[in-house]
């Protein structure tokens, strides 16, 4: 479904703060597979989400949405078959504007726009029999704006518009990262009965290794711009969070000894 | 009392200004200054189109395109060169005081012995009123042909309120909406925020060249000067008509954008009644228009320093 081949993105080139985020990256995700990105701070692994969806162009490499060439596809272009939920629950809807407004906003995602209705009767009722299984109360309140809600409300209602139409893809960048652990939690658990639901291909980041051990059928662990590991099948089955971590001491083992063996070296040779 | 009908009228008409200025103020966070072109553009394609005969509709018509057309090329200069918005609109607002004088051809164009819309709608009074020049409203002495011409003016002011209500509850209004509100959300879910900004800021230019063309048939020529301080102009009606409104739902807050406009006409007139120099009348816009930016922050803050004392006792 989705391909991604040897992607590369450098911030601020020949600047002081230029940052290499990828450096040849390729992968491919079959449909209906269900991917969790991790990796360190500044690994890339946000940044490769951004170029999927379109938040900037790579430098050199290619992106491929069903065997369609998406490398050079706007942003608005490409959201017609990703969804997307945010890392800041207040990214994804519009504060001003009612939850049924921001959800038909959503249930429209990459159809044409015309001058009829946005709303009318039929969604008003849609909407509140899909937001009444969440159990927060939200139907009563489908005509108010939905800057009165709390974070873990808005992150919910945001992955049920990112769902609403189903989609090629479904982006979710460490959404549950500004919530509380209660909220985190349930969040999680809607998020794994809308994939399961439409057996949706979902590329996950996450910086929560529990979450990447429970959720999902293939680990890409990320570092310094490329991928350091694949997990996938029965290999992915069998990994702990204790593994994980323990693979991630091993990427930062590897890093000092590079840096302490090429200062011996020098010793030695300069 | 003629003095009070003029001042609903001329607010009326300034009420198409202020919506304007509401959907780039409010829906879209930038003072577009390119109002102070496009008002005046409207008022000159409406003057030359009528002064050599045209039909005034049709003039009035195309002055709403030519507003249109001013707004897109400041939405196209921030957008696809990435201009700031409000220098973009400034370019396009020099560019237009060019362009003005050429379409009128002189400074002004008087409008005095052609016929304007407002003929039309001064000739209607005999079919309301009669022969009666004099009508009793609330126990006052009005000029019948005055009022003829405040209500037509109402009608198109409310025409063109619910007009705009529609639409931002269409797919593209509230696709326009969310624009202002939440670019990244929106381009999420497939709309290309550039031409919304586009499309709104000509739908703004648009109305606000309509409401040019109409002050210049009213009070009969048009003025390449006329624009000056129109946005601030706009930005008060705007300011107020929030103020007027308790609840900030859509069709409140354009209600209210409307009422603000009429209630500040208002307010000018009784000032200048008063004695007020005219020539302080643009300084003392901006002053209000100041002070009523800056309240809500300030009142914000006295009430934390409040707090913050009471904690310390």
């Amino acid at each position: 479904m989705l391909k991604i081949e040897n992607l590369y993105k450098t911030f601020n080139p020949g600047t002081a703060n230029e940052v290499k985020a990828l450096q040849g990256v390729s992968f491919e995700l079959p449909e209906g597979s269900f991917v969790c990105v991790l990796g360190t701070n500044g690994s890339g692994k946000s940044t490769l989400l951004n170029a999927v969806a379109g938040s900037f162009y790579p430098d050199e490499g290619k992106i491929f949405l069903d065997n369609e060439n998406i490398t050079h596809w706007p942003e608005y272009r490409r959201a017609k078959h990703i969804g997307r939920v945010f890392q800041n629950p207040y990214s994804g809807t519009a504060p001003e504007m009612t939850i049924a407004e921001n959800l038909v906003m959503a249930a429209k995602r990459g159809r044409p726009r015309g001058l009829g209705l946005a709303l009318n009767k039929k969604y008003l009722t849609d909407f509140s029999d899909r937001v009444k299984p969440l159990n927060m109360k939200l139907e009563e309140r489908i005509e108010n704006p939905i800057g009165k809600l709390s974070g873990g409300q808005r992150q919910a209602l945001t992955l049920i518009m990112a769902t609403w139409q189903k989609p090629k893809l479904l982006l979710l960048d460490e959404h549950t990262a500004a919530l509380d652990p209660k909220t985190a939690a349930k969040v999680i658990q809607l998020t794994e009965e809308v994939i399961k639901k439409d057996n949706l291909t979902t590329l996950m980041v996450t910086h929560s290794m529990q979450q990447a051990v429970n959720l999902g059928d293939r680990i890409l662990m990320m570092h310094n711009g490329k991928i350091a590991f694949d997990f996938s099948g029965s290999d992915k089955k069998r990994l702990k969070v204790n593994d994980l971590l323990a693979l991630f001491d091993e990427i930062r083992r590897k890093e000092q000894i590079d840096a302490s063996v090429s200062e011996l070296l020098m010793k030695s040779y300069v | 009392m003629t003095l009070l009908v003029g001042s609903l009228t001329i607010g009326l008409i300034l009420a198409l200004l202020a919506l304007g200025v509401f959907i780039s103020f409010r829906i879209f966070n930038f003072p577009d200054i390119t109002v102070e072109g496009s008002i005046t553009f409207g008022a000159s394609v409406a003057a030359a189109l009528i002064s050599i005969g045209w039909n005034p509709l049709l003039a009035t018509i195309l002055a709403f395109f030519g507003g249109m057309i001013a707004g897109a090329a400041t939405g196209i200069l921030h957008t696809k060169f990435k201009i700031n918005g409000l220098l973009a609109g400034i370019l396009v607002m020099t560019a237009l005081y060019s362009i003005n004088l050429h379409v009128m051809g002189k400074s002004n164009i008087p409008l005095m012995s052609v016929t304007t819309l407002f003929s039309w709608f001064e000739g209607w009074t005999p079919a309301f009123f009669g022969t009666a020049t004099d009508v009793n409203v609330l126990g006052w002495t009005v000029n019948a042909t005055d009022i003829i011409v405040m209500f037509c003016i109402l009608i198109i002011t409310i025409f063109f309120g619910i007009l705009l209500f529609w639409f931002f509850k269409t797919d593209i209004g509230t696709a326009m909406r969310a624009t202002g509100n939440n670019p990244q959300m929106i381009r999420a879910l497939g709309v290309n925020t550039q031409a919304m900004i586009i499309l709104g800021l000509a739908l703004s230019n648009g109305m606000i060249a309509i409401a040019g063309a109409l002050l210049a048939q009213y009070q009969g020529f048009a003025d390449v000067q006329m624009g000056i301080g129109m946005l601030v102009w706009g930005l008060a009606s705007v300011i107020i008509g929030e103020a007027l409104i308790t609840k900030k739902t859509l069709g409140f807050v354009i209600t209210g954008a409307i009422m603000g406009s009429i209630l500040f006409r208002l307010l000018v007139a009784i000032a200048l009644r008063w004695g007020m120099n005219p020539n302080d009348l643009k300084l003392i816009t901006a002053v209000f228009v100041f002070i009523a930016l800056i309240l809500p922050g300030f009142i914000e803050k006295t009430k934390k320093t409040r707090l913050s004392v009471n904690i310390k006792m």
